[in-house]
């Protein structure tokens, strides 16, 4: 901290009086702090503490009437791990995240790219399209539901015209086509933020480099290779890292657009958390899957946090 | 400055092109909630004789929740600009010794599910007699807001120059008075850019109001247009309707902060 003038030492006195205030000056500034930290602790920490504790007791309906929550050891994971319905809902999840990031990276990274251009209208269409994005979840997923309706959705319509098919895909009622429509629904709520945060890392990059490129001969792949991509992959890792710990989470868009259905083809850790805790009361076991998408999510966010450090040093 | 090549024309029309793709879903919605009622064959390209009957019958039926979506969302931005704008002060011009502790702690949070959280509060609503309330859902729906709050004006105020705060010190204001009088001012437009943003994740909750409400009486329009789903299939116009009616917010943002990222940070506070 910076003060002024070391106390004088005239005066035990005025040097108590001295140090109480550099005391209060301390402890002051934790108060502007300390709402928000309380805060966090019970709505993150509390949570996070609880759901270990919960996944392993017997929590269920009962437990809201007679306060009894009997420890069971490791029975709620090894109920829940034993499951084939686990290993789908796992596989799911991962294919639910790459398919999501993947698309949106590579969309988002074209997008990015166009609006790199200068001309007119570009502000402002770019700042348009970030609509998908600031929608609600359920807007988007009700909206998506009603256009990939196998009889009268605009998607199929849309299809039969182009006569590229003659009759409707199942899009929400077929066990392989919904997981790849709630993908599609993901992905394009997902690309305007991906656009947004690689726009910026574009943004970042010193034109004197592309001059530079351009007097060395380089076309524009070339450019991109040797210096758009080079300079863009700290950003780029920062991106990918974040939207996979976004995207293991979703929950809204599933419970939306598929229910986690048809016969549970597009269940993910966090629709059978849900599922386990809200609906069928078992709250120990949902807690138990919780945490495991938790493990999921912070191995991915150590990811993060070494792209993050990795994009800050260069 | 110079931003990547100067295109013509043609660009813009490929622009206005993808951006069509892009928001073709936001116009079918449009066009969906204009049609008459009970019509499952599929809709007309353009809406040729709008019918605002699904707006009455999403107005007859969601208003309240409309309203109670509307009260959480404003109670959220309170709750989350009060407790970020100190916090960011403090991480931001404070020196405390454990910032990056808790800056840490923020990322950290980010990667906690919204249905852990939902887990865990569930149970302590119930024996606290939270379930069912205004508070307790702004409580819980402002988990995103207040990390995203703090981060958003930590970084604005961190570019506020040391010389405006500094000089306010000398005058003799205590901190209280500087971060009220001398940043708060100054921060307008990030303060503007965090409430908007707190009030649209509230806005779009539906996780939170969907396992922390067993009644009907502190329900948002999130949940409204689910349990729509759910009973009314076939009135597809009244659940576009009120999809387009909770939209509106977003849409009302992208305007709102178009303008506000427009406005310059300091402002030539310096001059």
């Amino acid at each position: 901290m910076r003060s002024g003038s070391p106390p004088v030492p005239d005066g035990t006195a005025r040097v108590r009086a001295v140090s109480r205030t550099r005391l209060w000056a301390r402890v002051s500034r934790w108060l502007f702090l300390l709402p928000a930290l309380v805060y966090l602790s019970l709505f993150f920490g509390y949570p996070v503490v609880k759901n270990v504790v919960m996944s392993f007791q017997e929590y269920s309906v009962a437990t809201f009437y007679t306060g009894a929550a009997p420890f069971v050891g490791l029975r709620n994971y090894t109920t829940v791990l034993s499951t084939d319905v686990f290993w789908q809902a796992l596989l799911t999840t991962v294919l639910f995240t790459v398919g999501s990031i993947a698309g949106q990276f590579v969309l988002g990274l074209a997008l990015a790219l166009f609006f790199q251009r200068r001309f007119p209208l570009g502000g402002l269409l770019r700042s348009l399209l970030l609509l998908p994005w600031l929608l609600p979840l359920v807007v988007s997923g009700t909206t998506w539901r009603w256009m990939l309706d196998t009889d009268s959705g605009v998607v199929n319509e849309a299809l039969r015209h182009l006569h590229l098919l003659s009759s409707g895909i199942p899009w929400l009622t077929g066990t392989s086509e919904a997981l790849v429509s709630v993908i599609l629904v993901n992905i394009w709520v997902g690309v305007p933020f991906n656009t947004a945060l690689l726009y910026g890392g574009l943004q970042d990059i010193p034109a004197r480099y592309y001059e530079a490129a351009k007097l060395d001969g380089a076309g524009r792949l070339a450019a991109f290779r040797h210096v758009t991509w080079p300079l863009l992959r700290p950003v780029a890792g920062v991106v990918l890292v974040l939207g996979v710990v976004y995207t293991v989470k979703v929950l809204d868009i599933i419970l939306v657009v598929t229910g986690g259905g048809p016969a549970g083809a597009t269940q993910t850790l966090a629709t059978r958390s849900y599922e386990l805790s809200f609906q069928q009361f078992e709250f120990g076991r949902g807690a138990a899957m919780g945490n495991v998408l938790v493990l999921v999510s912070l191995a991915f966010a150590l990811v993060h946090l070494r792209a993050d450090r990795r994009a800050r040093n260069t | 400055m110079k931003r990547g090549p100067a295109r013509g024309p043609l660009s813009t029309v490929v622009g206005i092109v993808l951006l069509a793709l892009m928001l073709f879903p936001v116009y079918w919605m449009v066009n969906a909630s204009l049609q008459p009622a009970g019509s499952v064959l599929p809709s007309g390209w353009f809406p040729r004789h709008p019918d605002f009957g699904g707006y009455a019958t999403a107005l007859r039926d969601q208003r309240r929740n409309l309203v109670t979506s509307l009260v959480v969302a404003l109670g959220s931005v309170a709750l989350s600009l009060g407790l970020a704008v100190p916090a960011a002060y403090a991480l931001a011009r404070l020196r405390l010794r454990g910032t990056t502790v808790v800056l840490f702690g923020l990322l950290v949070t980010q990667t906690v599910p919204g249905i852990v959280v939902a887990n865990a509060l569930y149970g302590a609503y119930t024996d606290l007699g939270l379930l069912n309330s205004y508070g307790g859902l702004i409580l819980a729906d402002s988990t995103t807001g207040v990390p995203f709050a703090i981060l958003v004006l930590r970084a604005f105020m961190r570019s506020i120059p040391g010389e405006i705060i500094d000089a306010a010190r000398v005058d003799g204001a205590g901190r209280l008075r500087v971060l009220w009088s001398v940043v708060l001012p100054l921060s307008r437009n990030a303060l503007i850019t965090a409430g908007l943003f707190t009030f649209l994740f509230a806005w779009g909750d539906f996780l939170f109001a969907l396992t922390l409400n067993t009644t009907e009486s502190v329900r948002p329009v999130t949940v409204g247009i689910y349990e729509y789903l759910g009973a009314h299939t076939n009135q597809w116009n009244a659940v576009m309707a009120t999809a387009v009616l909770a939209s509106v917010p977003a849409a009302a943002l992208l305007v709102a902060a178009q303008r506000h990222l427009a406005a310059g940070i300091t402002g030539g506070a310096l001059k």
